[in-house]
């Protein structure tokens, strides 16, 4: 009796489990269908059907050539790069002379970021918008650079808390060595921090990636198209050809799969030290 | 340029700190905090956003808002979503407390289930256009399984309209939830539960007494970040249906009332609506959270 109960609740347990696995993957599954089959075998098949040629790529380079895919890609890695370099040292910078110094003015400072992440990007976005005019960076790649470099308390905490971790008597006998701070911080603290880096990199780097709102509000202009805005523009015209629009939400969504594979250790970390404030 | 190490560490000190804080102090003013104010003063104007002269005009934008009732229905399209992420948090609490326990392929089922959340905006808008076509990949699945009679046109008929957007909702930020609740429940010690299974506690009791307790105040955390999360809804709807067929939120039609009918005026009234809301649901939370501590 009891062990009937037992497997009835296990097996409850892993059809649930199959289900939820279904339900995530289905809708991508079949877009990846779709995007393999002939404009007349997407016509004439249903969604659930399987592709006569696995390996006609037809409508991806279609997609990839005629979305111009390649400068969006080349945008938003520019757009990433700079963004996230400059997004690790100043927050790196601000987490040290936190956790390292008291000085006046030090609460001022952590609650002026943390004060900052409860407004919610989007109610301001309106005059935010009035900023970027102003300074003449509307249609240019520094709009967003400068929108995703700005306050990241997240960012600030990881690193704080990971320099808890590092000893300041590291700091100290460095400085019986004569070091300066800026040699403590650029020679010591940071090549210490790399793990947090890491976990800044990734939160911070799907972030921008998949961000949609910011280019598209901020750089229309379609040599300045990210990945995101160029997925966004094959509405419209391609209404008729999802064979071709599934071909370019999967070059959308490749990379992210591929990081995914590769770093997912520090994905889950990433994401569960990002987003428990 | 003088050497740093040349300087005494207290100078040095001042100075550190001057540099590293600047450029963030920088532009946290600029774009934090500027944005704000100047919200503020617009939002008492009519001013379009490019003439010159600013009408100051009182409260009228604010009367606007809260009597017309077009600009007030999109609210309503918010409970949507606030509904929906109740459903998204239970899903995520079940699968979260599941996995912590002894699984088969548990590193598999958290990857499928946890990878969503990684994609983006606009593809999830497109893979969910292109599962609630009527003849996508949800009526073809209700056909195939015997449900042929459930078949409908998700996202035309604006009775459904904002479910079917909100379920896309829910399996694009489930994951979201899943991670921290399952980083939540693998920080509690596993004595405990060897503790409990010796005092005769089923599953049941386990999740009941020792998840729910030690994971509680992010539980409300959460719970309470699903307003402004329902309020700030924007990508799903707006590369979906456009805000088409009463399915517009808040956020969609501040972009439009701002950039397409260039009523800057009004939409910066809106947005200090939309922060009062956050705002006020912060506190509560802060206040909430105390009480229960």
């Amino acid at each position: 009796m009891h062990t009937l109960k037992y497997n009835l609740a296990s097996f409850f347990k892993y059809l649930t489990l199959v289900l939820g696995a279904l339900m995530a993957l289905v809708p991508i599954v079949v877009v990846f269908f779709a995007s393999l089959k002939t404009n007349k075998e997407y016509a004439s098949t249903g969604p659930l059907t399987l592709p006569e040629n696995w390996l006609n790529f037809s409508n991806y380079s279609k997609a990839f050539i005629d979305g111009n895919m390649l400068l969006g890609f080349m945008n938003t890695i520019i757009i990433v790069l700079i963004s996230i370099a400059g997004a690790t040292l100043t927050g790196s910078m601000m987490a040290y002379i936190l956790a390292r110094f008291r000085f006046k003015g030090s609460k001022l400072l952590m609650g002026a970021f943390l004060l900052a992440t409860l407004i919610p990007g989007v109610t301001t976005q309106v005059a935010t918008f009035q900023i970027i005019n102003s300074l003449e960076l509307f249609n240019t790649r520094w709009a967003p650079i400068l929108m995703y470099l700005g306050t990241d308390i997240i960012a600030v905490y990881i690193f704080m808390q990971f320099l808890d971790s590092i000893s300041e008597s590291l700091d100290e006998s460095a400085m019986l060595d004569g070091a300066s701070y800026w040699t403590i911080y650029w020679r010591i603290i940071l090549p210490l921090l790399s793990p947090a880096i890491v976990t800044v990199i990734i939160v911070k780097g799907v972030n921008i990636y998949n961000d949609f709102y910011t280019p598209f509000l901020y750089m229309p202009k379609s040599s300045l198209q990210v990945v995101s805005t160029a997925l966004f523009k094959f509405k419209g015209p391609y209404g008729s050809q999802w064979e071709v629009i599934c071909a370019a939400i999967m070059i959308a969504i490749i990379p992210t799969l591929v990081a995914f594979i590769a770093l997912q250790k520090y994905i889950y970390n990433g994401f569960a030290q990002g987003s428990v404030k | 340029m003088p050497k740093l190490s040349n300087m005494s560490y207290k100078n040095q000190r001042i100075l550190i700190i001057f540099l590293f804080s600047l450029v963030p102090v920088v532009l946290l003013l600029t774009f934090s905090y500027l944005p704000v104010f100047k919200m503020f003063q617009y939002s008492f104007t009519s001013w379009n956003g490019f003439s010159k002269n600013m009408e100051y005009v009182g409260f009228d934008n604010y009367k606007t808002i809260f009597t017309k009732p077009e600009y007030f229905a999109v609210f309503k399209v918010s409970l949507y979503y606030f509904f929906a992420t109740f459903v998204q948090m239970g899903l995520a609490l079940y699968f979260a407390t599941i996995l912590s326990f002894n699984v088969r392929m548990k590193n598999w089922f958290k990857g499928i289930l946890f990878f969503p959340t990684l994609l983006n905006g606009v593809a999830i808008g497109f893979i969910f256009l292109f599962f609630f076509k009527p003849e996508g990949t949800l009526n073809t699945i209700l056909d195939l399984v015997g449900l042929g009679a459930w078949q409908q046109k998700w996202l035309l008929n604006p009775q459904l309209i904002n479910i079917s957007l909100a379920f896309a909702s829910v399996w694009r930020y489930m994951g979201m939830n899943f991670i921290i609740f399952l980083g939540a429940i693998s920080s509690i010690g596993g004595d405990i539960y060897e503790a409990s299974e010796i005092d005769g506690a089923n599953r049941w009791h386990q999740f009941r007494h020792i998840i729910i307790p030690s994971i509680k105040r992010i539980l409300q955390l959460n719970l309470i970040l699903a307003v402004s999360g329902a309020i700030g809804v924007f990508e799903i709807p707006y590369v979906m249906t456009g805000g088409s067929n009463g399915s517009g939120t808040f956020v969609i039609q501040t972009v439009d009332v701002a950039f397409k009918y260039s009523k800057l005026g009004l939409a910066s009234a809106m947005a200090v609506v939309l922060l009062g809301i956050v705002v006020l649901v912060t506190i509560l939370q802060r206040v909430l959270i105390k009480e229960e501590k």
